[in-house]
């Protein structure tokens, strides 16, 4: 019982933010909500068992990446500025066919999720599992994408840095229009 | 004697060499480079002909060497296409003679082409026709003919366009591409008839004078005759084509828009003759299954040898009265071809047709390469810009005389030989056709005599320079080419070349020997009353004979029966109709797709806005519609 | 499906999905209405968190003796941050360049 009341706390703090997320006009707000959804969404991985996946959504997603978000917003907008929302038959487009999708999928999943699942317990991942998951080469073993995610890192870190770095103005080099 | 196939190599090494890197190499050097690829390859044709002539004779008779034959088609189960080597006597003699031409041409031009832009153009042009035109005389089936064929067509189409800033050597080119390639199209259906019947392209099989494989082309009928007779008069067309005959001879006087001595090469001495040889290359078939088109072959040479004499006799200006004498001169070989037959003494015109060809190569050629450095002297080709050369160019005026006297059938030159034994074979096919090519011999000596006196006699003209010798390069060749024209006459040909391949033994026919050379002095007479020193009859004959001069001065008007033909007839009437069909049914269905597709772009570009969010709204949208489609429909 | 163990005891998948459900749809909607860069990307953010919990569960509940989908999981969660840094460049350089980060600015760019 304990488990129902602490899910059903989640999943309105989930499915409100989130629609407070991408409704709000204010960015500083959404980043802020968005980060309430993503901290609930780690609630959901420990709930699950999964420890270190909960880790890994706090540090990185909560910490580090809203971080990131909220250093941009701050260098690109002004305190306080509302950022506009599409108005007219344009909304209304959108909202129907979010909610639509919404509809559709929620029939599928109703109709064809049968009833409870109630999951294997299973004892607690350790680290060492997950450790050697992750490096090892055998079947359902990551080492592969491990190395790739390295490089994938490595190319980002570059291109961030090639893309955000100030152009040097040249200098010295004399119009063609003075000669 | 595999080593002919070097004689093939060379030209086409110096071809590839001039041709992609001339550009680079100074004039002297590829002038060097064209010289002394065809200086080994004419050794190795005379080292070639000797070993041949001598060594290659079983019981007398000649018998075909094929050093060389590759497969290179295979079409189905008996037919394919070879690529090779044949020698035998008419081949070898044609070596000899495109080689000795050639290198002369060769030599000639060092000193006629200097400094003209191109010159490594011209010298690349002149060894891939020197290739092709050897490919052609050793081709071992009619197929690899036909390659070397247009390949000769090429060549000569792109040196008689070789100024080709000049508007009319344009389109001397394409005249002479145009009406040879109509004649070759007539050529490749009868080779694909040929072939279709006989299974065989290889010209041994064809000459063997086996009749077995000719049962089906002879039993197949189409409009009346049998399929041979329809191949052979086709593959007789194409000949005609090359050899400007008369109704296609239009294209050889434009064709001297080229520089002189290419003239002299391609359209004097080799490539013009290839109908000959073509026809002479498949004599066995002709003269044992078809006759009647041999007959033809007669009436058509006869026909246009007298056609051409008489508008060469009127033409002023020197190298088309050349051109009207070669297609003249060819015309003797088509209907010394024509009245042969294959044994013995009645195979004398075949003899003679061939001797004509070598003998005729030699003093056209001379006559061309004296006429390129008069033109060369005086800067024009109008015979009334010229006169009295005689004193300024020694060398030249010898030459040509000697020349003039050959074509003219004046013992004992050369061409005295060959003409008098194709005389004697149209007598001996009958009188009238004798007495009628007699007569064109007579108009043959006035015509070069007209034109000799008018060059190197007359009254002199004033010129903005004196006229000079023209150089070494130039003279030598003339000099050289001398001494077979006036030699030539004394080989035996009928021990070489013969119909049957046995030696025939020939026997002057003195009556009409003595009748040619008395009907040539008498011409030669007349023309020197008229034209070698300034007199009042000069300007009378003209006006005596006013409505014939204007005609042949018109070449008969047959270059305006052309232009009627394909302009009025062929423009207007047929080409009308087509060209309306596709302006309107063709055009219009392109537009109409065109117009469909513009109508229907301009209303759905909005859709491609640009807008990515835009695109992903159409994105998801489509997902749930195939979605809900899939699951409720 | 294999063997499924019903019973009323635990949560079910069924309502898990349907958490993830909106947050994904809110996401999408957040997608197509901004025109602010900074705003589609947080909806972005949260599409890829309503899949990265759609791996979680469907590992959990249907094949729990496999790590697969918490590997996923981990994964996209690496490449959200590649992606958030490099957009991020992006959106910084655009409004150097414009002076603000609306996506319609992105249309002065087409050739």
């Amino acid at each position: 019982m304990t488990e129902h009341i602490i899910f059903y706390l989640l999943a309105f703090v989930i499915t409100a933010f989130s629609i407070l997320t991408v409704t709000s006009k204010r960015i500083v707000r959404s980043a802020t909500y968005l980060l309430f959804v993503l901290l609930a969404t780690a609630g959901l991985y420990m709930m699950l068992g999964y420890y270190f996946l909960f880790a890994v959504q706090i540090s990185v997603y909560a910490g580090g990446i809203m971080v990131l978000f909220i250093m941009a917003i701050f260098l690109t907008h002004k305190p306080g500025k509302r950022v506009p929302i599409r108005q007219g038959w344009k909304l209304g487009s959108c909202i129907l066919l979010s909610v639509a999708g919404v509809l559709l999928c929620g029939d599928i999943i109703l109709n064809n999720v049968v009833g409870v699942v109630q999951y294997i317990e299973k004892k607690e991942l350790t680290m060492q599992e997950i450790g050697t998951t992750m490096l090892g080469t055998g079947k359902q073993q990551y080492l592969l994408s491990f190395e790739m995610m390295s490089i994938l890192l490595l190319a980002c870190i570059v291109g961030a840095i090639l893309i955000a770095r100030k152009t040097k103005t040249v200098k010295n080099v004399p119009n063609e229009t003075e000669l | 004697m595999e080593y002919t196939l070097f004689i093939l190599l060379l030209p086409l090494t110096s071809f590839i060499l001039l041709g992609l890197f001339g550009i680079k190499l100074s004039h002297k050097i590829s002038g060097l480079i064209g010289t002394g690829s065809l200086l080994i390859m004419a050794q190795l044709s005379y080292v070639a002909a000797f070993s041949y002539f001598t060594t290659q004779r079983i019981d007398a008779v000649f018998q075909t060497v094929i050093p060389i034959n590759v497969l290179w088609l295979k079409m189905g189960t008996n037919l394919h296409i070879d690529m090779g080597i044949l020698l035998d006597p008419i081949s070898v003699m044609m070596l000899v003679v495109i080689s000795t031409v050639s290198l002369m041409v060769h030599i000639y031009s060092l000193g006629y082409m200097k400094g003209e832009k191109g010159f490594q153009r011209y010298y690349a042009f002149l060894s891939l026709f020197t290739f092709s035109m050897m490919g052609l005389v050793l081709s071992t089936n009619i197929f690899q003919m036909y390659i070397f064929w247009e390949l000769v067509g090429v060549s000569s189409y792109l040196l008689i366009g070789f100024y080709y800033t000049k508007p009319s050597a344009v389109a001397a080119a394409k005249k002479a591409f145009i009406v040879t390639r109509f004649a070759d199209m007539f050529f490749l259906i009868g080779i694909l008839v040929l072939s279709y019947f006989t299974q065989t392209f290889d010209f041994g099989t064809l000459t063997s004078g086996d009749s077995s494989i000719f049962q089906q082309a002879i039993s197949a009928q189409f409009l009346g005759t049998s399929a041979l007779v329809w191949a052979m008069a086709l593959i007789f067309i194409g000949g005609t084509g090359k050899s400007a005959m008369f109704p296609l001879h239009i294209w050889l006087p434009d064709a001297m828009e080229g520089p002189t001595p290419v003239s002299a090469l391609i359209h004097a001495a080799t490539m013009v003759v290839a109908g000959v040889y073509l026809v002479a290359r498949l004599f066995p078939v002709y003269v044992l299954f078809t006759p009647e088109v041999l007959q033809g072959v007669a009436y058509v040479g006869a026909f246009t040898s007298m056609f051409a004499a008489l508008i060469a006799m009127v033409q002023t200006d020197i190298k088309r009265v050349l051109a009207f004498s070669t297609i003249s001169q060819i015309g003797f070989m088509m209907v010394a071809l024509g009245v042969s037959k294959l044994e013995g003494h009645h195979g004398l015109g075949y003899m003679a047709s061939m001797f004509h060809l070598y003998t005729h190569a030699m003093f056209k050629a001379l006559l061309f390469l004296g006429a390129g450095s008069v033109i060369h002297a005086v800067h024009s080709n109008e015979m009334e810009n010229m006169g009295g050369l005689r004193k300024h160019m020694p060398v030249t005026h010898l030459t040509f005389l000697i020349a003039c006297l050959a074509i003219a059938g004046i013992p004992p030159f050369s061409g005295f030989f060959s003409k008098d034994e194709i005389l004697s074979a149209t007598y001996h096919f009958s009188t009238g056709m004798g007495i009628w090519m007699t007569v064109v011999a007579a108009l043959t000596a006035f015509y070069m005599f007209r034109l000799y006196f008018s060059i190197f006699w007359g009254k002199e003209k004033q010129h903005a320079h004196t006229p000079h010798e023209s150089p070494k390069s130039m003279t030598f060749p003339l000099v050289f080419l001398a001494i077979p024209t006036i030699l030539g006459g004394l080989i035996p040909f009928g021990q070489f070349v013969t119909a049957n391949r046995a030696p025939y033994a020939i026997h002057m026919n003195w009556m009409v020997a003595g009748v040619s050379v008395v009907v040539a002095v008498v011409a030669i007479f007349i023309a020197s009353r008229l034209y070698q020193y300034p007199n009042k009859r000069t300007a009378t004959v003209p006006t005596a004979l006013r409505g014939f001069h204007k005609a042949a001065s018109h070449r008969f008007y047959m270059d305006e029966v052309y232009l009627f033909i394909t302009k009025k007839i062929l423009f207007n009437g047929v080409s009308r109709v087509f060209a309306w069909f596709d302006r309107h049914v063709v055009d219009g269905f392109i537009n109409g797709i065109a117009s469909v597709t513009d109508w229907f772009s301009v209303r759905i570009r909005g859709f491609q806005s640009g807008e990515i969010q835009w695109y992903a709204w159409v994105f998801l949208f489509g997902t749930l519609l195939i979605t809900a489609l899939i699951l409720f429909v | 499906m294999g063997e499924l163990l019903i019973n009323n005891a635990g949560v079910s998948l069924l309502v898990f999905q349907l958490v993830s459900l909106v947050m994904f749809f809110a996401g999408i909607y957040g997608f197509f209405t901004r025109r602010n860069l900074m705003m589609m990307l947080i909806s972005v953010e949260l599409i890829l968190n309503a899949s990265d919990i759609n791996f979680v569960i469907f590992n959990r509940y249907l094949f729990p003796e496999m790590m697969d989908g918490m590997f996923f999981a981990l994964f996209t969660i690496a490449i959200a941050a590649c992606e958030t840094a490099v957009a991020i460049a992006i959106i910084i350089n655009l409004y150097r360049n414009f002076g603000n980060a609306d996506v319609d600015n992105l249309k002065n760019m087409k050739g």
